[in-house]
């Protein structure tokens, strides 16, 4: 009998290759031309002709797809998580309202200023703010939801219950609209269309280091959540600490969408569609082979659906939630129509 | 029976039944359990009398309401999960989530608690692995799909799961429930074997009387009235399974060893 040992290796190569060639190719697009020459020159720091090009590559473009790969890579990793946790092929962060959550944080902060009056605003629009606050948010309705799920062992009231937390916090977040001032609104409605660019590096900084702590939680729950996958039962005849691993998870998906909704917005649909991409391409199961390769084809789809929403060579830019839920929401209906079970 | 004949399952004045904040609801009481070890257990009993209840308390899934539970002389509360996990394994009735684990990933599942904190399979637990879809004949079914097995395959592989954690208890809550006749006796023989060959203490919740009745080496009969416990032969002797069923439609032979429908007067 020989055990056929699948190799991923050849899998990941060809999804690393794909990574570079989508984040070359996303530098290389915007509203201005630069050569591709030229920008590959400006990446390794070299002699550029033109200094403005310089300036927009390392200022703004490279900023930008950075950002793309980091959001992509968290959110996908969260939904993936949340797939497990809550045993429901359906799941995923903006599912789940844990992204509405993370807005209801933002809402109060940026439109509920008024009411808790003062120095709020200032503290508002210091970013670490808008993190903490959409992290707390996130936070609180995933507790909510999980709270619900331990009492509720049907996965479709689970799922019903999550969108109406959904519903919930955008009643909530309305209230607070209605009250507060147009530019404030204003702001708000920016924030919500979800944005990858005008981060600086100091911002990336931050995201990056939350995501680097999310992402290391979720390294020492790989084993207790590929038991999980035989129900939570199994997994605690197993020896699963089922507590344990749940709040790990918990704190992990909310690091990881609360700091990103913050600086990104609400980004709908990456969460739940890469998971089931992946797994469509590795068909696997397995946690360990899983995790990094939803990371890196979550920063992959980003990265398209960012130059996408550049419109290359125009001087517009559209709304990247209106770009990741025109290509989330028909491959989650192709899914469920073309395979009668998605896993 | 002599002293030194340790009990691997041993409860004292067992009371098992549900508790919410409102209320105490007891499913059964003083149930006390002496089973010594490489013993097949059928645990028989009407549907609704506390089969499930008794298995899931005995697995620590949910708490005894009083009384106490030793498993291999240590008493359950004692034992953490992971202790738990190298002593006793399971095979529910549950439907597994979706997933696309394979044979051999489901199976090697088993080894968890013994690897190391990512889950890394040494070449021992590959051979464990192989050994237990051996023994429950599945081998050729290694790299399919769980989810491309028939019922009666799943529940082998399901078995040599529990093989595959190594302990030397398993319970298996209707192991036969969706299978057809030709699977129910594979799957009874198979543990018989299992028990006889291996030395492992097999305990199975069932309603496959007739079956229970050839191969079981200990019966325990759940009734209303409590737990009756001994070795199946006795237990047909002292026409104790009379009592199993609060029924006049039938009775139990104990000419023929089995159910008969009572005769109308």
């Amino acid at each position: 009998m020989i055990l056929k040992q699948k190799n991923y290796h050849k899998t990941f190569i060809y999804l690393a290759i794909s990574l570079v060639i989508f984040f070359i190719l996303n530098v290389s697009l915007g509203s201005v031309f630069i050569p591709l020459k030229q920008i590959i020159i400006a990446l390794f720091d070299g002699k550029i002709e033109n200094e403005a090009w310089k300036t927009i590559v390392l200022n703004y473009r490279l900023p930008k797809a950075i950002t793309a790969i980091i959001v992509g890579s968290g959110l996908s990793i969260s939904g993936l998580l949340m797939q497990t946790l809550f045993r429901n092929p359906l799941a995923g962060p903006f599912v789940l309202g844990i992204s509405s959550g993370a807005s209801l944080g933002v809402a109060i902060l940026i439109l509920g200023a008024s009411f808790l009056g003062i120095n709020t605003l200032a503290f508002a629009f210091s970013n670490w703010g808008l993190a903490l606050a959409a992290s707390l948010g996130s936070f609180l309705v995933l507790s909510a939801v999980l709270l619900a799920a331990i009492k509720v062992r049907n996965t479709m009231s689970i799922l019903i219950i999550g969108l109406m937390f959904g519903s919930l916090t955008a009643a909530l977040i309305s209230v607070l609209a209605y009250f507060s001032s147009a530019s404030q609104l204003q702001q708000y409605l920016f924030w919500s269309f979800g944005s990858l660019g005008n981060l600086s590096w100091k911002e990336i900084g931050a995201l990056f280091t939350i995501f680097c702590l999310g992402v290391f939680l979720v390294i020492f729950i790989i084993k207790p959540l590929n038991s999980l996958l035989l129900g939570e039962n199994y997994a605690k005849s197993l020896g699963v600490n089922i507590k344990l691993t749940r709040n790990i998870t918990l704190i992990s998906t909310s690091l990881l969408t609360g700091v990103i909704t913050a600086f990104s917005g609400p980004i709908a649909f990456i969460g739940l569609a890469v998971p089931h991409l992946t797994k469509l391409l590795f068909k696997t199961s397995n946690h360990k082979i899983l995790i990094p390769a939803v990371a890196i084809s979550g920063a992959i789809i980003m990265l398209i659906c960012d130059s996408i929403a550049q419109l290359p060579n125009s001087e517009y830019t559209l709304p990247i939630n209106a770009i990741t839920s025109l290509f989330g929401a028909p491959i989650i209906i192709w899914l469920l129509i073309r395979k009668r079970k998605i896993y | 029976m002599t002293a030194s004949n340790k009990h691997i399952i041993k409860t004292s004045n067992l009371t098992i039944g549900y508790s919410t904040k409102k209320k105490v609801t007891t499913i059964a009481s003083n149930l006390n359990i002496n089973l010594e070890a490489g013993n097949l257990v059928c645990l028989l009993g009407e549907n609704g009398i506390g089969k499930s209840t008794l298995l899931r308390t005995l697995t620590k899934v949910q708490p005894a309401l009083n009384g106490a539970i030793f498993i291999e002389e240590t008493n359950l509360k004692d034992l953490s999960n992971l202790d738990l996990s190298k002593k006793l394994s399971l095979v529910l009735t549950e439907k597994l989530p979706e997933s696309s684990l394979t044979v051999f990933e489901l199976v090697a599942l088993g080894r968890q608690p013994y690897t190391n904190w990512i889950g890394q399979l040494s070449t021992k637990d590959v051979e464990i692995i192989q050994l237990a879809l051996k023994q429950t004949n599945t081998l050729h079914l290694t790299n399919a799909k769980y989810y491309e097995l028939s019922d009666g395959q799943l529940q082998k592989v399901l078995i040599a799961r529990a093989l595959a954690q190594n302990t030397s208890i398993i319970i298996l809550d209707e192991p036969t429930a969706h299978l057809d006749i030709h699977h129910t006796i594979e799957t009874f023989t198979l543990l018989k074997e299992l028990a006889t060959k291996f030395g492992k203490t097999i305990i199975i919740s069932t309603h496959e009387i007739n079956l229970a009745l050839q191969l079981a080496d200990e019966l325990w009969l759940m009734t209303s009235q409590g737990l009756t416990s001994g070795k199946t032969s006795k237990l047909i002797e002292t026409n104790q399974l009379n009592s199993l069923f609060n029924s006049e439609l039938i009775h139990f032979d104990k000419s023929l060893k089995q159910f008969t429908i009572s005769k109308s007067k």
